[in-house]
């Protein structure tokens, strides 16, 4: 259990998932050399992906082979600040990676850019409805950034990525049969949409009949091969149904292991440690400056490495938490309402629906793509009047069949209200995976002031820190958003001649379940903006407290949003590398003065 | 590229696999249950999935076999979940908050279940017929019955998700013999490429379900 100190080297980021190794990328291509922690172990496609051993539903989905490590570290939750949070003791509702990779190893590849209205949602509610319209103790917020100044950087993920998918516009002429709520694109997708599945093609039909306006989903799936900006190959996707949980056999999913890792691992400048869990990013004596972190390796050593410039880029809890730990901002205090790190943590607002067809036709369920589908987006962000339905907030619906398989299919049975084993269970579950189509409400979920993260005060990690603790429950405004949005569901289910249909929707004071997969969309708790009064980090990124940290990923979302956060991660680390290559490499100090 | 490759010698493989296969589950034998134990779980897992019109059930699929070869694996030791004290009890939407890994709750769960079952019918849970069996366990999943510290629909919970899996998850995990449980769902198991079959609209999936050792059916 030595302690050592290691040679000091230019950046070193926390994290192997997308938003670390976009971040190593970028700081070696401006020269800088790079160590890269990740408490993880190494994985790769050739180990981790190799087929058929990885087509294995019990280790992949239900064992989490390669998910978050709970034994060792979790989260403590509660619904509300009178209850005492208990451990997050196995996985279910949501599931963070661990390893080289991070959750983009796991994720199915749906990769959105975010609508513009979203990132300027606190001024585009108060124009349209006024500021009233705002519900008390909601902590709507700007983004400080908007999407003029991020297209560049959508469009450079995309192309390393090598995402799938049809426009609507480019440089504002209509191209295609995209999504026409979709801002307009600087280039082409660079891959054409993926195929729909025969229950994401009824979808399409149903509700266009119906007066919506259904588009190909972006993929981060290939559709067909493809050499990524960085010259990696990428296959076309098969639609094997092994994307969510699984490292892609084809190499066709996007991932930091496919798309970024093989490039960086040969660059000199770049050094990946695996197995080093970091415990604190180290300040100097005046706080406003790190002098690098502390981790402990996997020999039980504690290592310094000391750094000019911290790159904090691992899962969006586990950034907030390394924030919480280190001293960097002022943690959040909701009774006085003061303080930035943990506020505004935000989930996402997910229910399914379940279409049953006739028993002639088969839905093949198994066959999936984890980024493709159909969707419609005419309740999504601001794309329709809020004013008569007062809430904040809205939700894509789509088909995103990313491949049922059989234990997932045995475990959900049959429709709400059928005996969950037995030969009842037996007969409706075989009719269920065989006949039916699933659609989800994939909602946003907007912040509040009594909703956060601290510090736990009882449960440990194993490295005898404090759990991270989590306070969040459903709220009214995010329920009766949901609630319409299924409503219109209704709408499709119809056309397509549904024999039977289950509504997949909130209650009225639902409490949020830790019991159930929801989403792994967790985002906020360090977030961007303009004030650092309400937000953790400048509109680059870039802690306001301590200038050489820069904290990536969907801790920096102020509010949730309906789409799934991947994309936005992507772009939000290609436009906080470019400001730092670009400005505070010249003159390392804040880029934004207060 | 090489799984392609990989899965179209899969879909040419026909392993003469089905009498190896009963003979070994005839001479299986349990390494963490005990032969009561044995006993009542095949008991049980024989009314959760059933043998009838729809399929095979539990016990022609393996699922005692596959729990039993689970129970040595890191997820039975509890070396999957947060095991660290307090354990502290709470509104049961925060999720499991007990000490016992599954190693633990088959063991006070069956016995558990045994010792209720005696008092109420006098006799051990295997030899009570099939739908006294569904009451009682009917009973452990949604009534208010506790083994001790353990409640009773902890323990159902457990079995039930494992029978589940038994059942559905690749034969490598000694369980779906016969990939029984994949054809009565019409689920194909690890052939995992369907590039033409992704617009093949609306036909039942033609070729047969493959395991990742290459057992076909």
């Amino acid at each position: 259990m030595a302690n050592i100190t290691m040679k000091s080297v230019d950046a070193v980021v926390v994290g192997g998932g997308w938003a670390g190794s976009i971040m190593a990328k970028e700081l070696t291509e401006a020269g800088l050399n790079v160590v890269m922690l990740e408490r993880g172990a190494d994985r790769s496609t050739a180990s981790d992906g190799a087929y058929p051993g990885s087509i294995d539903e019990l280790q992949g989905n239900f064992r989490h082979k390669i998910f978050q490590d709970l034994s060792r570290s979790s989260v403590t939750i509660r619904n509300n600040s009178s209850q005492t949070a208990l451990p997050y003791r196995q996985m279910a509702a949501f599931l963070p990676g661990e390893g080289v990779g991070g959750a983009g190893l796991h994720w199915s590849g749906v990769h959105f850019r975010m609508p513009p209205d979203d990132l300027i949602l606190r001024s585009k509610v108060k124009e349209k409805y006024g500021e009233k319209f705002i519900p008390e103790g909601m902590n709507l917020q700007d983004y400080g950034v908007t999407y003029d100044e991020l297209e560049p950087f959508f469009d450079k993920a995309e192309k390393v990525f090598g995402t799938s998918g049809e426009a609507y516009t480019v440089n504002g002429q209509v191209v295609g049969k995209g999504n026409v709520f979709a801002p307009s694109r600087s280039d082409h997708f660079p891959l054409p949409a993926l195929k729909d599945v025969y229950g994401a093609s009824l979808f399409r039909r149903a509700a266009a009949e119906v007066g919506f306006h259904p588009y190909a989903m972006p993929a981060a799936n290939a559709s067909a091969q493809y050499t990524n900006s960085y010259g990696v190959q990428m296959g076309p996707c098969n639609f094997c149904g092994y994307c969510s949980g699984y490292a892609c056999y084809m190499y066709s999913k996007a991932s930091p292991n496919v798309n970024i890792l093989p490039v960086l691992r040969t660059d000199p400048k770049f050094q990946l440690r695996d197995r080093a869990h970091v415990l604190r990013v180290e300040l100097d004596s005046t706080k406003k400056q790190a002098t690098g972190v502390t981790y402990l390796d996997s020999n039980g050593d504690t290592v310094f490495q000391p750094a000019d410039l911290v790159v904090v880029a691992a899962f969006q809890f586990h950034n907030v938490h390394l924030m919480l730990l280190s001293g960097i901002g002022k943690p959040y205090d909701p009774v006085a309402n003061e303080g930035v790190v943990g506020r505004n943590f935000v989930y996402q607002n997910v229910t399914t629906t379940t279409a049953w067809l006739d028993k002639s036709v088969y839905t093949k369920q198994f066959i999936g793509t984890g980024g493709g589908g159909v969707a419609f987006d005419d309740f999504n962000s601001e794309n329709f009047d809020h004013g008569p339905l007062g809430f904040v907030g809205g939700s894509p619906v789509w088909v995103n069949q990313a491949g049922i398989k059989a234990i997932a299919a045995a475990k959900s049975g049959g429709p709400p209200g059928t005996p969950r084993w037995g030969s009842a269970w037996k007969k409706a579950m075989v009719d269920t995976y065989r006949h039916s189509v699933r659609m989800d409400a994939h909602g946003s979920n907007m912040a509040y002031r009594d909703v956060y993260l601290d510090l736990d005060p009882t449960w440990k990690d194993a490295y005898g820190l404090p759990l991270l603790r989590m306070t969040f429950d459903w709220k009214d405004n995010d329920i009766r958003m949901n609630r319409y949005v299924v409503g219109q569901i209704a709408k499709v289910t119809r056309a397509m001649g549904a024999r039977d249909v289950h509504f997949g929707q909130r209650q009225p004071d639902e409490h949020f379940d830790t019991r159930y997969y929801q989403t792994t969309h967790l985002a906020g708790g360090a977030v961007m903006g303009a004030d650092p009064k309400t937000s953790a980090l400048n509109r680059y990124l870039q802690s306001w407290d301590v200038s050489n940290v820069f904290v990536i990923g969907a801790n920096a979302f102020p509010q949730g949003t309906g789409y799934n956060p991947t994309g936005m991660v992507a772009a939000l680390a290609y436009w906080s590398a470019y400001h730092i290559r670009t400005t505070y490499l010249k003159n390392p100090g804040p880029l934004v003065q207060i | 590229m090489q799984g392609l490759a990989g899965a179209a010698a899969l879909g040419s493989a026909t392993l003469p696999a089905r009498a190896a296969r009963s003979t070994e589950r005839s001479s299986y034998t349990p390494g963490f249950f005990s032969q009561p134990e044995w006993a009542f779980l095949h008991a049980a897992c024989d009314r959760l999935i059933p043998e009838d019109a729809v399929g095979p059930g539990a016990i022609a699929l393996g699922v005692p076999e596959f729990i039993d070869r689970q129970m040595e694996t890191p997820y039975a030791y509890g070396k999957l979940w947060y095991m660290q004290a307090p354990f502290v009890s709470g509104p049961d939407n925060l999720g499991y908050q007990l000490p016992f890994t599954p190693r633990d709750i088959y063991r006070k769960g069956i016995a558990g279940a045994e010792a209720f079952v005696k008092a109420k019918y006098g006799q051990s849970f295997h030899a009570l017929d099939a739908a006294t069996r569904d009451v009682i366990l009917q009973g452990f999943e949604t009534g208010d019955v506790r083994f001790g510290d353990l409640p009773a629909s902890v323990f159902f919970a457990q079995l039930l998700n494992n029978t589940m899996e038994g059942a559905f998850s690749d034969p490598i995990h000694g369980g779906n013999k016969g990939l029984g449980g994949w054809t009565t769902i019409g689920f194909p198991g690890a052939r995992a490429d369907f590039m033409d079959w992704v617009d093949q609209y609306g036909k039942e999936y033609p070729l047969g379900t493959v395991s990742i050792s290459g057992e076909t059916a």
